[in-house]
């Protein structure tokens, strides 16, 4: 049995360690494999907010997860084309400078969270999980008609995207980035989940009922946590998007929500660091089980059932012998 | 005499065939406790729906303070001063005892949206939900989680989040079921003291209580209010020994 | 446009639509009887058409696929049933989820592991292909035909199994009220079980039937299962006269929408972006019109609950 907090700060420090001897080695390949570990934490950490504190299941997080993508994809093919994104009602350039890109990204997950929240917030339960895979499936074919940027092909981007004052093309220095950014979602969703906001969520989930009678809307609630849900994955999106210079409608499919939740609950749901040991681990077994058999999804189908089955904590969870979470 | 604090009138709902509330009229007056009593299925969970605003009658108007509330949610008639405390004890299970006086806390400023700040740290929500704790006597358990508390004691939690509020006046369903014969003696005396503060729309089975406790009571039967008075009053009205008092004794 | 377009688009769109209900069916029936959401149905929709395809090649027999599709999906359902899902009653929504995609998982890479990754052919049986001449002219592929024939006798078989059978009585106990079928001294493991492979072997039907006019592989059961949950929300949750409907609504918005908006977007934009703004548009019909359902009845056209 680990205390908790050690196996969090145990998680971080492999985030610090592996690259780091990475580097040494000269094995640039680990450090993509840990930026896609550190990039799949965040659009896992997007999904617990909704799902872990909220208690939203949600089967679409793909659509933030593309949208973030897509905003990478659309603005940097434009730029690289030299052509303008929109010439009416202003003239909209691309660009290939990632903080500008992430805002995007960020806005209009946020947005389509919005759109999405409000209509499947009208209802609840099971109602909720089909329908926001019903639209995670909208925007996958939508993303498949849009000829203009690739259709079923998607867009590749030749050169990875800018950030003052780094070289992004330095496996090294992207990681750096993606990590730092894992570090302040981190941060911020710690403070989220001991916050007012927070605290009313929590409650909001395990009795709603109880939110009303103190005078608070937990519908609203809950739609604010699916929109900062959203946020979070679509910055997740663009930074994936950045890792692969490629979007595709893949990045909308439906396999893509499902994962995003393997993350979380490999790792443990409703705990701040379950998406990131989930997405380590997933990581960790899409290498070695992929390297060893070419249907290693049966093995992580079978791990999957048996920590639903028998384990609902999560490694987190069977690590530090503790089920439920609460602090 | 102020005009009533709670008042329905007319309230009549159904359910298919079944008339749950038949022109329910009662009102709730100053520094009160008004105790609902009536046998099982007479409409009791009901009526507190509608006063409360989880059901919508068909007919008939709920006025709090004088405003007419009818149309108005839940949560908006918390906002006015309502304070409910459920029969089935609706709390945050996984969350300790203060957390939950805490969410009380956090109701009564109606503003939930604030992202960074350690909410246990706000000294205002803080000290509301420990005076509301000490008053219940849950102080030595404001870090126990709610799913470890007996279930006496959620009930008294039930009032304490309640009370973080300061409600204008308190509908309680049936506060005293599943207690011991101690934590009702206490929880009488609390709620004797507590109508001073704010009058109490009491429903109860407890009959030991009511009497004790009640200034006026009301009897309902099939979705029907057939009496109300005084204690004294009830005790000897008829009809109600029939229907009601005399089956139960 | 003419109007024997119009009927042959509105056949297909009839014919995809009944398909989406034999889906829909099982997972309401599921749903409805042990509040079970099942993501693997679409394995169950996969197994039968494999099923069909491999016996159909082996046999030479359509028929035997058919009866093979109907037999493998039932005992898929019922072993997964006994294993795995029965696990599942008690726990919330998520584990459901969870454990239901990680039965996609494993169904979906064995059945690579078994059958390779190429699709399977599965070819119209002689004595149904060709086409037919209806009246009024129109000529319409005799197989597709047979599908609906096949699917609205599938709703009458389900309509009268649950408003005229002993197994239909304890359907529609189970629905209302749990503890009362115990109760009742039904032997609810079995019940369930056989609700179970029932909705499996519709699945299974569905998928062997639809298999033989695109192909057969790995992950085609999906998209209709996402497809089937859009139905189920249209219809309204638990009620078969719902999936019906909408499987119906969404088979004919789907179909029409595919080849009318194009054309209705040519009035006013040039035709190349009127194709391509049309396509888009119309891979989105359902999905618009699943929200419009969700505004105006959240509850969806038959659901019980407001």
């Amino acid at each position: 049995m680990i205390r908790e907090t050690y196996l969090n700060a145990l998680t971080l420090g492999l985030f610090v360690l592996i690259p780091a001897w990475a580097l040494f080695a000269d094995e640039p390949f680990t450090i993509t494999l840990m930026t896609r570990a550190a990039i799949f934490a965040i659009a896992a950490i997007g999904l617990n907010i909704a799902l872990g504190i909220g208690g939203l299941v949600s089967l679409g997080h793909a659509v933030f997860f593309g949208i973030g993508g897509y905003a990478m994809g659309i603005l940097a093919y434009h730029a690289q084309t030299y052509t303008a994104l929109a010439e009416w009602p202003v003239l909209i350039d691309g660009t290939k400078s990632m903080p500008i890109i992430w805002l995007v990204a960020v806005l209009v997950s946020s947005l389509a969270a919005l759109v999405i929240g409000a209509l499947s917030l009208r209802t609840a339960g099971v109602y909720f999980i089909m329908i926001t895979l019903a639209f995670g499936q909208m925007f996958f074919f939508f993303t498949i008609s849009w000829a203009e940027y690739g259709g079923e092909d998607g867009l590749s981007i030749y050169v990875r995207n800018g950030f003052p004052g780094l070289n992004t093309l330095a496996p090294i220095q992207f990681y750096g980035l993606c990590f730092v950014i894992l570090c302040l979602v981190l941060l911020f969703t710690w403070r989220l989940s001991k916050s007012p906001f927070g605290l009313a969520l929590n409650a909001a989930r395990q009795a709603p009922v109880r939110v009303e009678t103190v005078g608070l809307d937990p519908t609203r609630l809950k739609l604010v946590a699916f929109v900062i849900s959203g946020a979070i994955t679509g910055l997740a999106g663009a930074l994936f998007a950045d890792l692969n210079r490629f979007v595709s409608p893949t990045m909308f499919s439906w396999q893509t929500s499902g994962e995003i939740m393997i993350f979380l609950i490999l790792g443990g749901v409703g705990r701040l660091y379950g998406p990131v040991v989930g997405a380590l681990a997933f990581v960790a077994l899409e290498h070695w089980l992929g390297g060893l058999s070419d249907y290693w999804h049966i093995y992580l189908g079978i791990l999957l059932l048996l920590i639903v089955l028998f384990g609902r904590g999560g490694l987190i969870g069977l690590a530090s012998g503790k089920e439920a979470v609460h602090d | 005499m102020t005009d009533p604090v709670l008042q329905t009138r007319d309230i009549c709902k159904s359910f298919g065939a079944l008339r749950a509330s038949r022109n329910i009229s009662l009102d709730l007056k100053v520094g009160e406790i008004h105790a609902i009593i009536g046998p099982n299925g007479a409409g009791k969970t009901t009526l507190i729906g509608q006063i409360c605003g989880t059901l919508k009658p068909d007919s008939g108007a709920v006025y709090l303070r004088g405003e007419d509330v009818t149309g108005l949610a839940t949560r908006e008639r918390a906002q006015l001063g309502l304070g409910r405390t459920f029969q089935i004890s609706s709390l945050a299970m996984e969350d300790t005892v203060l957390q939950n006086a805490v969410l009380g806390a956090l109701g009564a400023t109606a503003n939930p949206w604030r992202f960074w700040g350690d909410v246990l740290k706000d000294k205002d929500l803080r000290t509301r939900a420990e005076e509301a704790l000490h008053r219940v006597g849950l102080q030595d358990h404001a870090l126990t989680r709610t799913a470890e508390l007996s279930h006496g004691q959620r009930r008294q939690l039930e009032v304490a989040v309640a009370l973080t509020k300061q409600p204008r006046a308190f509908v309680m369903d049936e506060p005293m079921a599943g207690m011991g014969s101690e934590g009702s003696k206490r929880l009488t005396g609390f709620l004797d003291e507590l109508r001073a503060e704010a009058p109490i729309l009491l429903v109860e089975h407890d009959m030991d209580a009511v009497f004790a406790l009640a200034d006026r009571i009301s009897v309902l039967v099939y979705g029907e209010v057939i009496a109300t008075g005084t204690v004294e009053e009830i005790r000897a009205d008829a009809a109600v020994r029939e229907a009601y008092l005399g089956e139960d004794a | 446009m003419s109007f024997l377009l119009l009927i042959e688009q509105v056949l297909n769109g009839l014919q995809f639509g009944i398909m989406l209900f034999l889906m829909a069916a099982g997972l309401t029936l599921i749903f409805g009887v042990m509040g079970l959401i099942n993501l693997a149905h679409g394995s169950l929709y996969m197994i039968g058409a494999f099923c069909a395809a491999a016996v159909a090649a082996a046999t030479g027999s359509f028929l035997l696929g058919l009866v093979a599709a109907l037999a493998g999906a039932a005992a898929a359902g019922a072993l997964v049933e006994l294993v795995v899902i029965r696990r599942l009653y008690d726990k919330d929504h998520l584990d459901q989820v969870l454990a239901t995609f990680a039965l996609i998982l494993i169904f979906s890479e064995g059945t690579r592991w078994v059958f390779g990754s190429f699709p399977l052919f599965l070819d119209v049986p002689d004595f149904l292909s060709g086409p037919v001449t209806l009246p009024g002219g129109i000529e319409y592929p005799l197989y597709r035909l047979t599908l609906i024939v096949i699917g609205l006798l599938v709703a009458l078989g389900l309509y009268m199994l649950i408003s005229r059978t002993r197994l239909g009585i304890q359907i529609r106990a189970g629905e209302n009220d749990r503890e009362m079928i115990a109760a009742l001294g039904i032997d609810i493991a079995r019940l369930y079980t056989i609700v179970f492979a029932l909705g499996a072997a519709l699945a299974g039907l569905a998928g062997a039937l639809v298999g033989a006019i695109q192909s057969v592989q790995v992950g085609m059961g999906e998209p209709v299962l996402i497809l089937a949950f859009v139905v189920i929300v249209i219809g309204g949750i638990g009620s078969i006269k719902g999936a019906l409907v909408g499987a119906v609504l969404v088979g004919l918005t789907d179909t029409l929408g595919g080849i009318f908006l194009p054309e209705a977007l040519k009035l006013f934009l040039d035709p190349s972006t009127a194709t391509s703004v049309g396509s888009s548009l119309a891979s989105m019909a359902i999905y618009i019109l699943m929200a419009a359902v969700l505004i105006l009845r959240p509850a969806g056209l038959f659901g019980a609950r407001a």
